[in-house]
């Protein structure tokens, strides 16, 4: 419990960081000039490092930038976790902006996030009955099921962190749904039951299987992004379908819950047929309060549709490193979502300052800076509403062709793996590792495991180690299984020690299951879901204290609070455990014999209990017996001896 | 004086263990063949607890089954240590007492289970030596009215034979391998077959009271040893002279006495379960699991794969079924066997073993240290040389079987279940055939029988 208590600043720590990443992410928010003076240090610091490199590179172009804020988060922390737009603005809102990111592998990573803004309640009774870009159905699924915060993702493949880098939303592959109820849903296991089946009927996917076999409460691991501090985790449903398939039948109907559809805007860009032709697909959707205004007197609801892809195109590109919107998406981007209040395009250019890596068509002015993960990126931007950008064809094409192959990305500070060790179908042994690749910092991590009830875990051979010591967890929640009802659900909170793997082992037993409780491919196996990793990484650009960048020297000495550690997950592998299975043709045979072996056994017992043993009478001889044969013809009673 | 041979009076009726004379000198005697068993007997365990075949043993589903497996008694501990209850999940199926006793012994487990087989043993070996005493005396009752015909003389026991079967049944509790296993892989098992070897002892030298406590913890532990008491009635009543007629006044006194006795030791336990724990978890946790078979775990019973194999429908109507198996045989046996209470336990414990639903070869072991004490009856036995070698045969192919199905992956898990049920094939005979050589020694011995009377003037 006393660790429990000492974790909640931890968290808090978190929210707030996660939240800061998250608004960071969004270009357009801006501040109230009187609520802190530092923030404008920030922005200043970024126009300065700007200059100097337009100055390096000679003066190719005159570069902008954007009005870009980074913001502190010792001032974020006052003010309410998510500090949203002044007031004067529509009841609702609609962004939509694509970050892509060419990756070291040579693959590119493509991001979609489109977010509605509403300025309403669903709560208090009131009914909502008009609906504008908000989508009705799930705005209905809010007030009917009283959900404070839903967070789904759909995802096909597994993001690798150790070629690609931390991805700007992490998820597991399969489908993962969390769900965050207001404190007045009295049942909220039913809640959650029915909600997941309305979900499974709004994104066509088999949602419906989630039960509570597959469910937990993470006492620590999610907690809510948005405004409300509850923190009671009987309020919090968390489970994951590792198995689920996410193909064209889940994109369109989240699709279709865009204000412009896949008609206009970004979407356009949203082929199945391409989009599903790649390494990696994660669509989610993320609803969730948020303030309206900085004193957060009223709420609004935020739904945040995001799609990430990476696409392989070194392995598709017919040799040649270059890439198009059209190559990618075969389609050409021709105007914004009119309903759209911002629709832009990112380009990420960090690693490429000076265009030695790759060159970027057609060439843009306005440049973006942001704190991404721990690090500071570089963006160029496009405005989509800006009539020039679509240029003279009225329609853009953007286009990177590479020139150099080398470069290397910085190592990601956190990541994790996952397997299961062991041989044979009695027992096995899950082994995660947990890489901290910091050179001098240690940092705590949250892991979370819920492991089904037919690997049953056993608490006591659970192991920590790192760097051969053992590393005894500061705080274990564990909620062992119950049979056929509910999962394991193991949290711990790990310390890692710098530049160390720590590895995490705990043995299991695999059940023999009823033969009706088997998949139909039983001998595929049966996947656990991915662990979380949640954590707080002390940041890249915190990490060279001897900063090379030009700053004043009174402001380099403490390591500034918005730059010092930034809020990661990482997913592991989903695993994949053989059971073992009894002969599913034989039902009948099994039966029949086992009821057999019974029935000798009380009919043996039966037979003597019956029986009576007699002495049994020597017997007569043959003349004797004819004898008594004949007297008892002849009418003689009784027979001779 | 009819027929009987002089020497038989006077070589058989001087039976050693006459406490009137010479008990000292019989202590000594046979005290130090008792103690050298024991010490082998530990000897080898501990040897075995020290070599790494301990580890390989205690994963066997022969020998510990969920409920008794020594793994779980750990995880147990480990999630009490935790501060989650033992019972909120699906893993740990010992009752609160045995968790709390392991809590403060649990670095002296292989101690404990080393006790728990010589108290077994040497429980049996004082019961089973006041057993023949009196059905020495008995017989020499008998004798002495001459209620024996001639041809049955080659049943009657001699002192000689009588005076080392206590010793086989030690012999055969402690060196049985089937005991060593179990106690080897720390199954719990051990400590139940000591309580109810314990409440077997207590019963046979008659006190009441601690026949009803021992029962109840028996009970206590897996609910099957509930059919025990009617043996243990019949038995404390035919030691008090009490008639077993429902008419009397003094049979139901006696019952509702010893009911009382064992329900409120019962009543007492399932209390204090309740208050080390704070809450009745533990209900359904360990009876609701040993009575609803939740956990498939192969096993060398009749459950696991029958259930597995179970259409869900039909699932509740055959665990009824199965589970009566125990129950369904106590009374008509009662009626059967009050003669001979002391056998009826030997055939409950038997059917418990075989109708059980985790059974282990522990339990197996306990029923088998009876059979020495009806040794002379096996002339009577069928097909025992081929229900030995069955059952050897099966005791073998356990593991190459276990082996080729899950490590392997050579066979599947009909192999196993052929072997299990050949194994329940082999020991459903068992208590059959021991009770149908025991129902021919009834009726020999039965001592007014007209049928006998008539026999026995016909003959002579």
């Amino acid at each position: 419990m006393a660790a429990h208590r000492c974790c909640f600043p931890v968290w808090l720590f978190i929210l707030c960081s996660f939240s800061l990443f998250i608004i960071a992410g969004s270009q357009e928010t801006t501040v109230a000039p009187e609520q802190h003076a530092s923030v404008l240090d920030n922005p200043q610091t970024a126009a300065e490092t700007a200059e100097q490199t337009a100055g390096e590179s000679g003066g190719v172009e005159e570069r902008r930038w954007e009005g870009t804020e980074v913001r502190d988060a010792a001032a974020q922390k006052q003010a309410e976790p998510a500090v949203l737009q002044p007031t004067p603005q529509p009841k609702d809102d609609f962004q939509e902006e694509l970050v892509v990111r060419p990756l070291h592998s040579g693959d590119i990573y493509a991001s979609f996030q489109f977010r509605t803004l509403w300025e309403t309640d669903f709560m208090r009774g009131n009914k909502v009955s008009h609906y504008r870009l908000f989508p009705k159905s799930l705005g209905q699924v809010i007030s009917k099921f009283s959900v404070r915060e839903l967070h789904i993702s759909f995802t096909q493949g597994y993001w690798r962190t150790m070629q690609w880098g931390q991805p700007y939303l992490p998820s597991p592959p399969g489908a993962e749904l969390w769900v965050w109820f207001q404190d007045s849903v009295t049942d909220v296991d039913a809640t959650w039951k029915e909600l997941t089946n309305v979900l499974s009927g709004i994104f066509c996917a088999s949602l419906n299987f989630i039960d509570s076999t597959n469910t937990v409460q993470p006492s620590a691991s999610f907690k809510p992004l948005g405004i409300g501090n509850v923190t009671d985790h009987r309020f919090l449903r968390y489970a994951t379908l590792p198995r689920e398939i996410v193909c064209t039948e889940n994109l369109t109907p989240w699709k279709k819950l865009l204000p412009c559809g896949s008609k206009a805007g970004l979407a356009v860009l949203l082929k199945s047929e391409k989009l599903f032709h790649s390494s990696f697909h994660s669509q989610a959707v993320h609803i969730r309060p948020v303030c309206q205004d900085w004193q957060c007197k009223t709420t609004s609801w935020e739904l945040r549709q995001t799609l990430n892809v990476v696409f392989d195109l070194h392995n598709s590109g017919q040799g040649k490193r270059e890439w198009s919107l059209f190559k990618m998406f075969s389609r050409t981007l021709t105007e914004a979502c009119p309903l759209a209040s911002s629709s832009k395009i990112y380009i990420d250019i960090t690693d490429n300052p000076e265009g030695e890596q790759f060159e970027l068509s057609p060439a843009t002015s306005l440049l973006s800076q942001a704190m991404v993960l721990g690090d500071r990126r570089t963006f160029s931007v496009y405005d989509l509403t800006q009539q020039d950008t679509f240029g003279s064809v009225r329609s853009l094409n953007l286009l990177i062709r590479w020139k150099s192959t080398e470069g290397d990305m910085l190592r990601p500070l956190l990541h994790a793996e996952r397997y299961v060790a062991g041989y044979g179908l009695q027992t096995g042994e899950i082994h995660t590792l947990m890489y901290n690749h910091h050179p001098y910092r240690s940092f705590p991590v949250l892991l979370l495991d819920s492991v089904p009830w037919y690997l049953r875990l056993y608490i006591h051979t659970l192991t920590v180690t790192s760097k051969g010591k053992d590393n005894k967890p500061s705080y274990i929640h564990y909620q062992p299984s119950k049979d056929r009802v509910r999962p394991h659900l193991l949290e711990m909170l790990v310390q890692l020690p710098p530049n160390s793997v720590t590895e995490v082992t705990v043995q299991f037993e695999r059940a023999l299951l009823k033969w009706t409780e088997y998949t139909p491919d039983p001998n595929h196996g049966f996947y656990v879901g991915s662990s979380v990793i949640s954590s707080l990484v002390p940041s890249t650009v915190a990490m060279d204290t001897n900063s090379t960048r030009e700053r004043p020297l009174f402001s380099s000495f403490f390591p500034c609070k918005e730059e010092s550690s930034y809020f990661v997950r990482v997913y592991t592998e989903p695993l994949l455990v053989n059971l073992p299975t009894p002969d599913f043709s034989m039902p009948y045979n099994v039966i029949c014999l086992t009821c057999t072996v019974v029935a000798v056994g009380y009919g043996s017992l039966y037979n003597l209990l019956t029986r009576s043993f007699q002495i049994e009478e020597p017997s007569p001889g043959l003349a004797k017996r004819i004898a008594n044969v004949i007297r008892k013809m002849r009418g003689f009673p009784g027979t001779m001896g | 004086m009819s027929g009987l041979p002089g020497f038989l009076i006077d070589d058989r009726l001087h039976f050693p263990s006459c406490p009137s004379q010479g008990g000292q000198r019989f202590l000594v005697e046979m005290a130090a063949p008792l103690t050298l068993l024991l010490v082998l007997a530990v000897t080898i365990r501990a040897a075995l607890f020290r070599s790494s075949l301990a580890e390989l043993i205690a994963e066997r589903v022969e020998v510990v089954s969920p409920i008794t497996a020594w793994k779980r008694v750990v995880e147990g501990l480990a999630l009490l240590d935790l501060g989650v209850s033992p019972y909120s999940g699906d893993v740990f199926h010992e009752t609160p007492l045995i968790i709390y006793l392991f809590h403060f012994v649990v670095d002296y487990a292989e101690i404990t289970f080393m006790l728990a087989d010589v108290i077994t043993a040497v429980a049996l070996y004082m019961a089973v030596k006041d057993y023949n005493k009196q059905v020495f005396r008995k017989q020499k009752f008998a004798l002495e009215a001459d209620r024996y015909p001639l041809d049955c003389l080659e049943l009657i026991r001699s002192p000689k034979e009588m005076y080392y079967i206590p010793l086989k049944v030690a012999m055969f509790y402690l060196l049985n391998p089937f005991t060593i296993l179990s106690c080897v892989a720390k199954s719990t098992c051990g400590l139940n077959n000591a309580v109810v070897a314990l409440f077997i002892f207590s019963t046979i030298k008659g006190n009441t009271l601690l026949s009803a406590i021992f029962l109840c913890l028996a009970t206590y532990q897996s609910i099957y040893p509930l059919t025990l008491c009617a043996p243990a009635m019949l038995y404390l009543m035919q030691r008090q002279y009490i008639p077993v007629n429902f008419r009397r006044a003094s049979f139901w006194w006696f019952i509702a006495q010893y009911l009382f006795m064992y329900l409120g030791s019962l009543f007492v336990l399932i209390c204090l379960s309740f208050f080390l724990l704070g809450s009745w978890d533990y209900m359904p946790s360990v009876y609701g699991f040993i009575l609803s078979v939740p956990d498939l775990t192969p096993n060398i019973g009749l459950f696991w794969y029958f259930f597995a194999e179970m259409f869900e429908h039909f699932r509740l109507f055959f665990l009824c079924v199965f589970q009566i198996n125990v129950f369904f045989y106590t009374i008509p046996l009662s009626v059967k066997l009050k003669e001979h209470p002391v056998f009826l336990i030997f055939m409950q414990l038997a059917v418990i073993s075989i109708f059980k639903s985790y059974p282990t070869v522990g339990d197996i072991a306990l029923y088998m240290a009876f059979l020495p004490v009806w040794s002379h009856l096996y002339r009577f036995l069928r097909n025992t040389f081929l229900v030995s070698c069955v059952l050897l045969a099966c005791s073998t192919l356990f593991p190459v079987l276990w082996h080729l199905w899950i490590y392997a992956g050579s066979a599947n898990s009909n192999f196993y279940y052929a072997i299990t049920l050949l194994f329940n094939v082999a020991q459903v005979g068992q208590p059959g055939r021991s009770q149908r050589r025991l129902l021919i020694e009834s009726l020999t011995e039965t001592p007014c029988s007209p049928l006998r009377k008539s026999q026995n003037e016909k003959s002579y």
